[in-house]
């Protein structure tokens, strides 16, 4: 098991690797096929582990490789390790999996785009700090993966480095994360203070003994972990950055900002379970954040037109749901939802894409209409991703979603206020998702749709910036001048399919009464978890009802108003017009930390530079020493005037002075 | 006769001729008042000589002679070039090697 | 009776000394000094150094001064004009007042001094001491290094005088204007490059080998 193990880490490096060195000499696509071709096998790798892990023996399932002890010294045990158990070979699986489809996709989408073998070197860096970031056995790896992970969404978000909003949106994504960085690593010291090990076994088999008087060093250090695990998964406060990524490719969308990398957070609390048990304040915490979230997001997809913003925020949701979940103690329930999450995201992703490429490059719905006919393959994909986000059975998302809501209610007293929340998102889900269905693919054609009817793509004059309309070129740094729909591509309709075959048939591992497939094989993880969250048979009933009707209200909701009655969004916006302000400028989070922390910021580096440079730093310290030496030397070069008697008074003077010297010391 | 009094003459003639090189302008009378301050020192070490009953000490004088007679002899030399190269004879003019 | 003498001689010393630092004329400054070396050459003799004093008279005041007259005479006697120099704000009161310092600091050691000697005229002496034969003896047998080396530096002395102050380029030339330039070599001249056979601004002129053409 062990060359399978480190071969999930090896494969992706090696194709960065070999991308981004070789890409001279790799013909056309090649470095595409590399790039998926080394996820593909990082893919099976995980499977071959996953194998070999089922056939241990039940209490040895958490099994850690070292590779290297980079630094065992005084008190700190810091090694290159991995650990192999079910949660870390769930999100391995679950990352390759997607990821090798969202690379086959990419293959076809990116292609004529002059930084091609760029994009593949830096998706594989992605996976690969990713991967480091799941199957990490200490502190020490998880927060390096961490640390890469930001790096690579950098990257990836300015990946059309020449267009101002995407390099603007990828510092913003950057210095967000590096807030969370600076949380994880707080927390991890306030963790390590008390439990002396960097390895997670080692922490949490001791945990109860180590913090066992220390229960605000906990608090907090959780709370910090939870700070990083927000700026990651995009969670209130910090999660400006999710909607402004959208800048980059429509890949990068899907497998970092969806199925992969805002899904960290939610690892990092399902994996530091222990410890969280022993706070209740940072599982509320985590838990009433993932709530706010959801519903904040949930209102504000309602109003913005952006296709992929739409998305993006029913991403902020749906992780909401996740968070809330393994915060409160619904481990199994919250990885299954990041599982199915992954498959309908993804899809929906690479579904807008297609439509994305079929208008030319825009992104505004309000130019979007009636691509039913025009785009079949893309129409059903939508669909299908649609009726999974929408918790509608027996699609995935409906049996993940459920199974939080009533895994949270099972914990009873306070913690039904979160479930009513959840539900009352739930149906927000259904309306804008169905929203953005309605209005992109129902009603008259636009015209880009009736030129694809007429069997030719649309290609605008000149390319431009969806963002903000600035006419660009088709050289490297901006997008290629090819626009690629899944109609015409082999390897998008391949990718796609296989996301909606699974986004169908997910939900068969945890059917209610029927199967507990996940939950079987995460059992050796949570293991040692205190709560035991077991929902009565009568409230699983009730909530799956209550789940289905309200995913059919909320679909039926969008039909009569986007479809059957068009005037009446128009009307419900005119009526509620403050509400809408509210929804449509994001409830006003940027504005707030451009208040509070860009604007001070700015003013202490103005006046760094302006005042305290020029005045403290040249004026008194450089100047000052400068003058002193000068005033010192003018002094020292008056001495030597020339002037014959001068010099003999000066040393007549030494030789007084030497005089006297000799007379006091005899006295 | 006290040899301290010989010494008040010494010390006496050596500031005498100090003050002369600090005041005056003309290198001649300059290089004067330096033979005072050297006669000055003849005079302690010929004191010194007779309280010890040591006679080096005279030999120590007519050494000290001998030197100043070579740095007049240099001196005057350095005047008579000076004058030579129609410069005044004023050691305030003549101040080149400054700084 | 040596009191006596050793005040009128004191006295003279001190006269002459005042008198070559105050007198304006350096020739009668010369003058002064004079007097100031033949009152030494007293105080000498009543300390019993005969040798000294003679050579104090013969050597110091009849030659050393002699050859003083003889540049103040070439130089001229003129005293520069009295304007305001450029450093004498202040300069002689510092002068008088570093002075003033200086004597009553050597005063101070002198008189306060602890050593019980200075109050005593000195251990009786015989008639040999101070005299030239017992000089004579201590330069050609204890002292020989210093006495050969002062002639050395008597013979080096006057070489330096004479280089000082020759003329250069025979008598009615007066003025000899120095050009810094006139000692720069010429470019190229003493460089790396000529020294490894490189181009240089001298041309080294072609040998002229005896013997004519044909060769070895």
């Amino acid at each position: 098991m062990q060359t399978s193990a480190w071969l999930i880490l090896i494969f992706p490096l090696a194709g960065t690797l070999i991308n981004a060195f070789g890409w001279r000499v790799l013909p056309g696509k090649a470095c595409g096929w590399i790039g998926t071709a080394a996820i593909g096998a990082a893919f099976i790798a995980a499977v071959a582990t996953f194998i070999a892990l089922q056939d241990r023996a039940e209490d040895q399932k958490q099994v850690v490789f070292v590779a290297w002890d980079y630094a065992n010294t005084v008190g700190v045990d810091g090694k290159i390790s991995i650990l192999i158990d079910p949660l870390s070979i769930f999100m391995a699986l679950v990352v390759t999996g997607v990821s090798t489809l969202i690379h086959l996709y990419a293959v076809a989408y990116l292609w004529k785009d002059r930084g091609y073998a760029r994009f593949f070197a830096y998706l594989n860096y992605f996976v690969f700090s990713m991967l480091l970031l799941v199957l990490a056995a200490n502190f020490l790896l998880l927060i390096i993966g961490w640390a890469f992970v930001g790096a690579a969404s950098y990257l990836l978000i300015s990946f059309w480095y020449r267009r101002t909003t995407a390099t603007t949106a990828g510092i913003k994504a950057f210095v967000i994360n590096v807030v969370g960085d600076v949380g994880l690593v707080i927390g991890t010291f306030f963790i390590f203070r008390h439990s002396h090990t960097l390895d997670f076994l080692g922490t949490f088999d001791s945990a109860s003994r180590d913090f066992a008087g220390h229960q605000g060093a906990l608090t907090a250090g959780l709370i910090f972990l939870l700070v990083g695990a927000f700026a990651k998964s995009a969670q209130v406060p910090l999660h400006t950055w999710l909607p402004d990524a959208m800048e980059g490719p429509t890949p990068v969308s899907a497998l970092i900002h969806a199925a992969t990398m805002v899904t960290a957070g939610v690892y990092l609390i399902a994996r530091m379970h222990p410890l969280f048990e022993l706070s209740p304040a940072a599982e509320t915490v985590g838990a009433v954040i993932g709530c706010v979230t959801l519903l904040i997001a949930g209102t504000i997809a309602l109003a913005v037109t952006d296709l992929k913003r739409v998305i993006a925020y029913s991403t902020m949701s749906q992780i909401g749901y996740m968070v809330m979940g393994v915060s409160a103690g619904a481990y199994v329930a919250g990885l299954f939802h990041l599982m199915t999450h992954a498959f309908f995201k993804a899809l929906l992703f690479m579904a807008a894409g297609s439509v994305i490429s079929a208008m030319g490059g825009e992104q505004s719905m309000d130019r979007m209409s009636g691509f039913r006919r025009a785009m079949p393959f893309t129409f059903v994909a939508f669909i299908v991703g649609g009726l999974a986000l929408a918790a509608v059975p027996p699609f995935s998302g409906f049996f993940s979603k459920d199974e939080i809501l009533t895994d949270i209610g099972a914990r009873g007293g306070l913690w039904w206020i979160l479930v009513v929340g959840g539900y009352i998102g739930a149906i927000l889900t259904a309306i804008y998702t169905w929203r953005m269905i309605f209005r992109t693919f129902w009603g008259d054609p636009c015209p880009e749709a009736r030129d694809l009817e007429e069997g030719h793509l649309y290609h605008p004059e000149a390319p431009f910036n969806p963002s903000n309309g600035e006419i660009e070129d088709n050289d490297v740094g901006f997008p290629g001048p090819e626009h690629m729909i899944a109609e015409r591509s082999g390897e998008m309709k391949i990718a796609m399919s296989v996301l909606a075959v699974l986004a169908i048939i997910g939900g068969l591992l945890q059917i209610p009464f029927v199967t507990d497939a996940l939950g079987h094989f995460l059992d050796p993880t949570f293991a040692d978890s205190n709560l035991d969250l077991s929902p009565s048979d009568g409230l699983v009933v009730v909530g799956l009802i209550l789940g289905a009707g309200l995913s059919l209200l909320g679909i039926w909701i969008a039909y009569v108003v986007w479809v059957k009655r068009p005037g009446t969004s128009t009307a419900v916006r005119e009526r509620l017009h403050p509400l809408y302000k509210l929804f449509v400028n994001k409830w006003y989070f940027d504005e707030l930390i451009n208040a509070i922390v860009v604007r001070p910021f700015a003013w202490a580096g103005r006046f760094g530079q302006q005042t305290f440079e020029r005045v403290v730093v040249n004026g008194v310290f450089v100047g000052g020493t400068t003058g002193i030496v000068k005033a010192g030397s003018a002094a020292a070069r008056a001495l030597q005037n020339g002037f014959l008697r001068a010099y003999a008074a000066l040393l007549v003077l030494g030789l007084v002075g030497v005089a006297l010297y000799f007379l006091l010391q005899s006295s | 006769m006290n040899v301290n009094w010989y010494l008040i003459v010494s010390s006496l003639v050596f500031a005498i001729g100090a003050a002369g090189v600090l005041t005056r302008r003309n290198p001649l009378v300059i290089l004067l008042c330096l033979e005072l301050m050297l006669n000055a020192a003849n005079i302690a070490l010929i004191a010194f000589a007779r309280m010890w009953g040591n006679a080096e000490g005279q030999i120590f004088a007519v050494i000290v002679m001998v030197v100043a007679a070579c740095e007049v002899c240099i001196g005057l030399g350095l005047v008579v070039a000076i004058y030579r190269r129609r410069l005044p004879i004023d050691v305030d003019e003549i101040r080149e090697l400054h700084g | 009776m040596s009191e006596v003498l050793f005040f009128i001689a004191g006295i003279g010393a001190v006269c002459g000394a005042v008198g070559v630092v105050m007198v304006r004329n350096p020739f009668y400054a010369v003058l002064a000094l004079v007097f100031h070396l033949l009152s030494l050459a007293a105080l000498f003799l009543l300390l019993q150094a005969q040798f000294v004093a003679a050579a104090q008279v013969v050597v110091y005041a009849g030659a050393v001064m002699v050859l003083y007259v003889f540049v103040v005479a070439y130089v001229g006697a003129a005293e520069p004009p009295r304007l305001r120099a450029p450093v004498g704000r202040g300069q002689r009161a510092a002068a008088l007042a570093f002075a003033l310092a200086l004597f009553v600091e050597l005063a101070i050691a002198v008189l306060g001094s602890s050593l019980k000697a200075l109050d005593s005229g000195g251990p009786t002496v015989g008639a040999e001491f101070g005299s030239p034969a017992q000089i004579g003896e201590l330069l050609l047998t204890k002292f020989l290094l210093p006495f050969e080396v002062a002639s050395f530096l008597l013979l080096i002395a006057a070489v330096g005088a004479v280089v000082l102050a020759r003329r250069r380029g025979g008598i009615g030339e007066e003025v000899e204007p120095v050009a810094a330039a006139q000692y720069a070599l010429p470019p190229g001249v003493g460089t790396m490059r000529e020294a490894v056979g490189g181009p240089t601004a001298r041309e080294p002129e072609p040998l002229e080998l005896p013997g004519g053409e044909g060769g070895w």
